[in-house]
This record gives structure tokens, C-alpha cells and sequence, in this order.
């Protein structure tokens, strides 16, 4: 464990990197998003994904998982990320499994963390509600009703929301939009009656969803965590969340500054190799540099989170802020450096682009992460 | 009243009788963009009354000489006609590769046979023309051009491939570079012109990242073009390549590569989509980085204005490489930081969730990417500067 893998990691990290090229590469993910995949991922491979127990890496052996550590999970999402590949690895582990193992009572853990383990089950946490990541604003209504609860509201940015089995919703149970307190999460059907779900079309081609809930009645059953506690609750789960999509965007940088470099020692002009010109040399060991500090904080935040560090949301924010910037430069130098070919649509640079973007914006933007880090250390 | 004033008088009231009045409102999308050309479809009739009244009197092309079909202007008038079509938000009645690049030169090289052929048509934008410089192996490095050009007779017989040729799916002809002599690089390029409408000339259009497919790959099998089309002197097309790029340098870039003027304001997109405190944008952080892009982009128009005044009608020099640089860096910036204060608004493909222009930032930002690469890379650039500007030098 640490800032060096162990022996159990570097298999891992090598098993993780064949599986992905081989079952998941860019290629599959452009099928999916070529042909319009309706799911937006392989059911197949997410199946194939659990069997590898990458399902329930995060989840304790008693509840059917591997318990293999929250670094490890870090591992898997490189590699997908370095693949492109699309899977509920983010929605339905680090959030739903994250959720579960953070706030849900012993009944939702025993009920869900095995399917979910199993890759039968699919999850999602649905907490934005307009065009920028703030869990306060949440306005989304949870009336008491008799010993339940009615949610009303809309939410958006919905990872996976189209197909999720199971959401937990951020509802506010009390206070005002902007309070935060008076938050709390709800676990619902995603079939349950007044939900509405619509699939947006976004620019990374993967599966983001408006749900709308309407006049929906859940029993007492159905909260997680504290009662108008529920921010605190969930920060714990998004700090995993935030780790893990930089590990994730980690890979897709790393992915895109391997083929630059490539390119630069194949691509001749003016008689010579265009890496041999030093303005783009100096740019590409900067890449290199930036990435080599995105590591590091990604491995650190990741350790923490298993040694259980009273600093993770600091490092959470870190790692986010940190690895967005690091993949919104590799990603522009990437298409740069390629020249022409690097805008077409053929080539893959501009998918890691797009990817990034997303990426960068899911969970709080870089700017959205120094504000937090300054707040969490009283700058 | 000075003369200007006069023919100050003269255009406002023009331009009243002439501007019809969808030409005053802001383009939707880039669809609003009239190309000319044979092939040219106009959705709206008053689209092409404005070019053609436009074309009739030259203005189009205001400081081109009168015998050609130009406006036969001077700079100043230029200048004030300028102003005028800004002070009612008129719509450019044509935008054309022929207008920024390729007149100008011809202006500079072609025999008086040539201009009288090739000018009119661009000004009254009849024929589009595309720009057939690039390949597969010369981009940056655009002299070591292969497609090579051999007189037979009175023709000149093309074989090779181009790429990333902008609109030549739409173009009426192309204006290319060809090598007539493999000895040597530099000087053994030419500068021809090539009517597109012919067998063996095809085009393949080519994917963007941001979805449209406005540029193509251009193959010339057999393609003729009759000798008379060489501009310039034999072996001659390498000093007229370049001085077009910078054309097309000084002219497209100035214009900041369509942003702002087909856009809302970044501040004002700032305010409505972080809110606003007071009349100030919310986000303090954010507020600073727009403030920051407007400065630059003030600095930059006080450039343009600054050089303009400094050189001849229709002169250009290297310099046209920091006009160019600038405005593709700051257009790239502007997107980014468009996407960011929009957040998943921007971030969308398609669909009704997202705003309509949510939906051209997105694609917007997308396409922006090409600004440091196309006409020219922002590396090349630099080292246009520090070389031709500044006469820095190669190891020595
Ligand atoms: C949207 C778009 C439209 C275009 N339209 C046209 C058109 O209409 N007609 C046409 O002829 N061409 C067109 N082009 C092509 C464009 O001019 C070339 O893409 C450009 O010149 C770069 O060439 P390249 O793509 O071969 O990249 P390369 O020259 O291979 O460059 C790859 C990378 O190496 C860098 N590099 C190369 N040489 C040096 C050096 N000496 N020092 C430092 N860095 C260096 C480049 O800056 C770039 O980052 C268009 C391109 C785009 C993207």
C-alpha cells in the first residue's frame, strides 16, 4: 500500500491493463457511440468486469466483495480511462457501493452491496440540479408524509441515470436552496412511480440523465444516513468519487500524452522529426512533468482514503483540481501537436478531449476545488 | 464637410435604400455565411439582393481598382464604409477565400489579362475558390509539396494530393501550389489555378471533432488547367504562397477567426449563467478571468487598428504572423473559458436539454482547436517572428 504499488497492485494494474485492451478499447467505444447505443456501455462487459470482482473491489468480503482496497479501484480506473472505455464503474461503485458503505443502514447494505458485487445491480447518485456541481443548491423536496416521505424536484447530470436500477437522491428535508444543512439521501426505484428519465446526449458520448421525480413516495426505509445530515454524509462519498474520476482522467491523460509522444518521433517536417524541434520538446517534458505531479496526488489521496486520513478532503480536492488542469493542457497540446490530423474525428485525441471536458466538469471543476481547498484549510 | 463626409453622406444613404433588413440582424449560425459560388443555395432571397447589390458596386471588395470590380476606394473611404455597415449591424454580404487570399495576391502578380478574368467573379461571388496548399507530407513544412504539375501543350497536367482543403466539396476552383521542378524546393513550386469542375479533380470530405465536415481531402488525377492560369512566373509560386498566407493571416485572424461579433458577450454570458451581484458577475474568480479576456481583446483590436494605420491598403507584412497568432490563442481561450462559466450547458451534443447556445459553445470549443493549427501553426508563427521579424537564427 502506498506510493509504491505492492505486488497484489501490480497485478492488478496489469491485469486491469490487458483486460482493457483487450475487451474494452477505444475502438468498442466508438461502436457505442456510433451506433447510439441506448445503454451507452457493454452490459457483457460490465459482467466480465465484476467477474474480475472489480464490482465489489471496494466492498467488505461479508457483503459478497473483494475488499481489496480503494487504491485498487484508483488502478481499474486508470486503465479504463487510458482505454476510454465506457462502464458503471463510477456511478455504481464509487458512488452507489461509496454511498452504501458510508451511509446505508445494515438492511440497504445487505439487500444491494451483493448485487451490486455481483454486477447485478446498478446505481447512481443523482445530486446536481443546474449547469454547475454545488450539493447546497440542492431545492430537490422531501415532504414528510405519515412515517414516509414525498420527493419532488429535478435533477441533473445524473451519471448513468437512464439505467440505473437504484438512485439515491439528495433531497432537502429542510432549511433552504444553498443551506447545508437540512440535506438528506433517499434511496429510490429507478422505475418507481413518478420518476421520469431522460438520457442527454453529451458531448463525451457517455450516460448522463435528467430525472424528474414527481409527487414520489418512499417509507421511512428509504433515508440514508442523518436526517438534514445528509451533506456531510455524502461529501465522505464524493471525496472517493472525485479521487477516482482523477484516476480515471489520469489514465486519458496519460493516454493522450503517450500517442503525442509517439507522433512527435514518426511525424517528419522540414526534413526532420517534429520532436526534434525544442519548443515542442520543452512543452512535451512539461506534459510529462505535470503528469508525474497528477500521479502523485492521485496515489496519495488514494492511500489516504484506505488509511482512513483525516486530511481526504483536502486531498480529494487536490487530486480533482490538480488532474483537471493536467488533462485540459494534455489534452489541448494533444490535438496541437498533431496538427490537422489531430481535429478529425478519426483520430482518437479528440475523444480523449471530449472525455476530459466532461470529466473536468463532473463533480466540481478545478476552480470549484482550489475554492474548496482554501475553505477546508482556512485560507 | 471634407470630401470624407461627403462620402460619408453618401453610403448612409446607400445604404438605407440598399441594406435589406435581415441584413441587419446577427447571423444565427454559420449557415447564415454566404460563400458565393455556382453551387450556393440562399435560404434567404435577401442574402443574395445583398450580395448582389454589394457585388454591383464593388464593395465587397472596396479598395480593389474599379476595372476589375472593385469599389475603387481609398483607405480612408474603405474605412468609413466600414464603420457605416457597422453602425447598422449589416452582415457581410460575402465571405470568400477569393476576396482575403487569393485577390490580393493576383492584385500583386497577375497580368492585367488575369485580373480582368479572375477579380469580377470574386467580387460579385460567382465563383468560390478554395485553397490547395497542404498534403499529406508538407503542412508546417508547406515546401515540400509533391503534387506535381507538367506542361503538355498549352495545359498543365496535375497529379497529387491535397489536404485538409476547406470547402472544396462547395469551391468552383482551386487555387494550388504545384511543383514544376524536382530539383530543387523552394524554387520549384508554382502557383496555379484550377477550375474544380472536372474529372479529374475529386474531393472527400474529412470529419472535424466538432462534428461538420468542412474540410475535405483533394485528389488531382489528370486534372488539366490551361497554361494561362500559371500566376506569376514559372518556379515563381513560392513568394506568392507566402505572401498570401499572410493575407490570409491579417484577414481571417482580424475578424477573430467569427467570434464576438456572431456571439453574446462573454461578460454578459458570465452574469447570466454564475449570476450576478449587483450588476457584477457573482464569481469573483471568474469576473477576473473575463476582465482579463476582454483587456486582451482590446489590446488586440487597438493592434489591428494600430498596424492598419501603419501600412498601405491591402500591404502586408511577417508582422501578419502576430496578428494571427494572437487571435487564434485568444479565440481558443475564449471557448474554454465560455465552457467553463456555462458548465453542462455547454457540455451537451445535442438535444432540447441543451440551450442553443449551450450547444455552439460546445461545438464552438471544438472547432476553436483548429484556429492555432489552420492558415498557419502557432509554432510556425513564432517562429515567423523570431525569425523573419527578429532575425533570430538556427544554431550557428
Ligand atoms: C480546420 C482546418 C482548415 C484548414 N484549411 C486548409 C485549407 O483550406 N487549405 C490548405 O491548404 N490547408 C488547410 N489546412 C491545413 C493547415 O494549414 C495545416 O494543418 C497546418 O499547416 C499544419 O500542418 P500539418 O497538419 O501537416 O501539421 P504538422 O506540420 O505535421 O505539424 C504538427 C505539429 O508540429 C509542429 N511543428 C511543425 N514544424 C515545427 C517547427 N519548425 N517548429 C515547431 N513546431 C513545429 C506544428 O506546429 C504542429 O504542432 C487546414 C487545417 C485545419 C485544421
Amino acid at each position: 500500500m502506498g506510493l509504491v504499488l505492492d505486488e497484489e497492485q501490480t497485478i492488478l494494474k496489469d491485469s486491469a491493463k490487458a483486460f482493457f485492451a483487450e475487451q474494452a478499447p477505444v475502438t468498442a467505444f466508438r461502436k457505442l457511440r456510433d451506433s447510439n447505443d441506448e445503454t451507452g456501455f457493454s452490459r457483457d462487459l460490465w459482467s466480465a468486469m465484476a467477474e474480475m470482482g472489480w464490482a465489489g473491489i471496494i466492498i467488505p468480503e461479508e457483503f459478497g466483495g473483494l475488499d481489496f482496497g480503494f487504491q485498487g479501484l484508483t488502478l481499474v480506473l486508470e486503465e479504463q480511462g487510458r482505454n476510454l472505455t465506457a462502464s458503471p464503474l463510477v456511478s455504481t461503485v464509487l458512488l452507489g457501493a461509496g454511498a452504501l458503505l458510508e451511509a446505508g443502514t445494515e438492511a440497504q447494505k445487505n439487500a444491494l452491496l451483493p448485487m451490486i458485487a455481483a454486477g447485478e445491480l446498478l446505481m447512481t447518485v443523482a445530486i446536481d440540479e443546474d449547469h454547475h456541481f454545488d450539493p447546497a443548491n440542492t431545492a430537490l423536496a422531501a415532504k414528510a408524509d405519515g412515517d414516509g416521505y414525498v420527493l419532488t424536484g429535478e435533477k441533473t447530470f445524473v451519471l448513468d441515470g437512464h439505467v440505473a436500477d437504484k438512485i439515491i437522491v439528495l433531497a432537502r428535508t429542510s432549511g433552504e436552496k444553498g443551506d447545508r444543512k437540512g440535506l438528506t439521501l433517499f434511496l429510490i426505484d429507478g422505475t418507481a412511480g413518478g420518476v421520469t428519465r431522460e438520457r442527454l446526449d453529451m458531448l463525451d458520448s457517455r450516460n448522463a440523465a435528467r430525472i424528474k421525480l414527481d409527487q414520489v413516495k418512499v417509507s421511512s426505509e428509504a433515508v440514508m444516513g442523518p436526517i438534514d445530515g445528509g451533506y456531510d454524509a455524502l461529501s465522505k462519498v464524493l471525496d472517493r468519487a472525485m479521487i477516482g474520476l482523477s484516476a480515471e482522467m489520469l489514465g486519458g491523460a496519460a493516454a493522450v500524452f503517450e500517442m503525442t509522444l509517439e507522433y512527435l518521433k514518426e511525424r517528419r517536417q522540414f526534413g526532420q522529426l517534429i520532436g526534434s524541434f525544442q519548443s515542442l520538446q520543452h512543452r512535451a517534458a512539461d506534459m510529462f512533468t505535470q503528469l508525474e505531479l497528477s500521479k502523485s496526488v492521485v496515489m496519495t489521496a488514494a492511500t489516504a482514503m484506505d488509511e482512513g486520513s483525516n486530511e481526504i478532503a483536502s486531498l480529494a480536492s487536490l487530486a480533482k483540481a490538480f488532474v483537471s488542469e493536467t488533462s485540459n493542457q494534455v489534452t489541448r497540446e494533444g490535438i496541437q501537436m498533431h496538427g490537422g490530423i489531430g481535429m478529425t474525428d478519426e483520430h482518437d485525441v479528440g475523444l480523449y478531449l471530449k472525455r476530459s471536458r466532461v470529466a473536468e466538469h463532473t463533480f466540481g471543476s478545478a476552480g470549484y476545488h482550489r475554492d474548496r481547498y482554501a475553505r477546508l484549510n482556512d485560507y | 464637410m471634407s470630401d470624407l463626409d461627403v462620402f460619408r453622406e453618401e453610403v448612409r444613404a446607400w445604404l438605407v435604400e440598399n441594406c435589406p433588413p435581415s441584413m441587419r440582424t446577427p447571423m444565427g449560425n454559420d449557415e447564415d455565411v454566404v460563400w458565393g459560388g455556382r453551387k450556393a443555395n440562399y435560404k434567404n432571397p435577401e442574402a443574395k439582393l445583398w450580395l448582389d447589390r454589394m457585388g454591383a458596386k464593388g464593395w465587397t471588395a472596396p479598395t480593389w481598382p474599379k476595372e476589375y470590380g472593385g469599389g475603387g476606394l481609398s483607405k480612408e473611404e474603405a474605412s468609413v464604409l466600414g464603420q457605416e455597415l457597422g453602425r447598422i449591424n449589416a452582415r457581410p454580404a460575402l465571405a470568400s477565400f477569393g476576396l482575403w487570399m487569393l485577390g490580393p495576391v493576383l492584385l500583386e502578380y497577375a497580368t492585367d489579362e488575369q485580373l480582368k478574368e479572375h477579380l469580377p467573379p470574386i467580387v460579385r461571388g460567382e465563383i468560390r475558390w478554395c485553397q490547395g496548399y497542404s498534403e499529406p507530407g508538407a503542412g508546417s513544412d508547406l515546401a515540400g509539396l509533391q503534387t506535381r504539375a507538367v506542361l503538355e501543350g498549352d495545359e498543365y497536367v496535375i497529379n497529387g494530393q491535397k489536404v485538409w482543403t476547406s470547402y472544396a466539396d462547395k469551391a468552383d476552383a482551386i487555387f494550388c501550389l504545384v511543383r514544376t521542378d524536382t530539383s530543387t524546393k523552394h524554387e520549384g513550386i508554382s502557383f496555379l489555378l484550377i477550375d474544380m469542375d472536372q474529372a479529374g479533380v475529386t474531393t472527400k470530405p474529412i470529419k472535424l471533432i466538432s462534428g461538420n465536415s468542412p474540410f475535405c481531402e483533394t485528389f488531382l488525377d489528370d486534372a488539366r488547367t490551361p497554361a494561362r492560369n500559371l500566376i506569376g512566373r514559372l518556379n515563381g509560386g513560392w513568394e506568392i504562397a507566402k505572401k498570401l498566407l499572410q493575407h490570409e493571416r491579417t484577414n481571417i485572424s482580424a475578424g477573430g477567426f467569427g467570434a464576438g461579433g456572431r456571439s453574446a458577450a462573454l461578460e454578459e454570458v458570465a452574469k447570466e449563467y454564475l449570476g450576478a451581484e449587483g450588476g457584477k458577475i457573482a464569481d469573483a474568480v471568474k469576473r477576473d478571468e473575463v476582465v482579463r479576456h476582454k483587456m486582451l481583446e482590446r489590446a488586440f483590436a487597438q493592434t489591428l487598428k494600430r498596424m492598419s494605420a501603419e501600412s498601405k491598403a491591402g500591404e502586408v507584412s511577417p508582422a501578419s504572423s502576430i496578428i494571427k497568432y494572437v487571435a487564434a490563442e485568444m479565440n481558443k481561450d475564449r471557448m474554454e473559458l465560455l465552457v467553463e462559466i456555462m458548465g453542462l450547458q455547454a457540455l451537451g451534443w445535442s438535444g432540447d436539454y441543451f440551450s442553443a447556445e449551450g450547444l455552439a459553445t460546445t461545438r464552438g470549443m471544438l472547432r476553436s482547436k483548429a484556429n492555432s493549427i489552420e492558415g498557419g501553426t502557432t509554432e510556425v508563427n513564432l517562429n515567423v517572428i523570431a525569425k523573419r521579424v527578429l532575425g533570430l537564427r538556427d544554431h550557428q
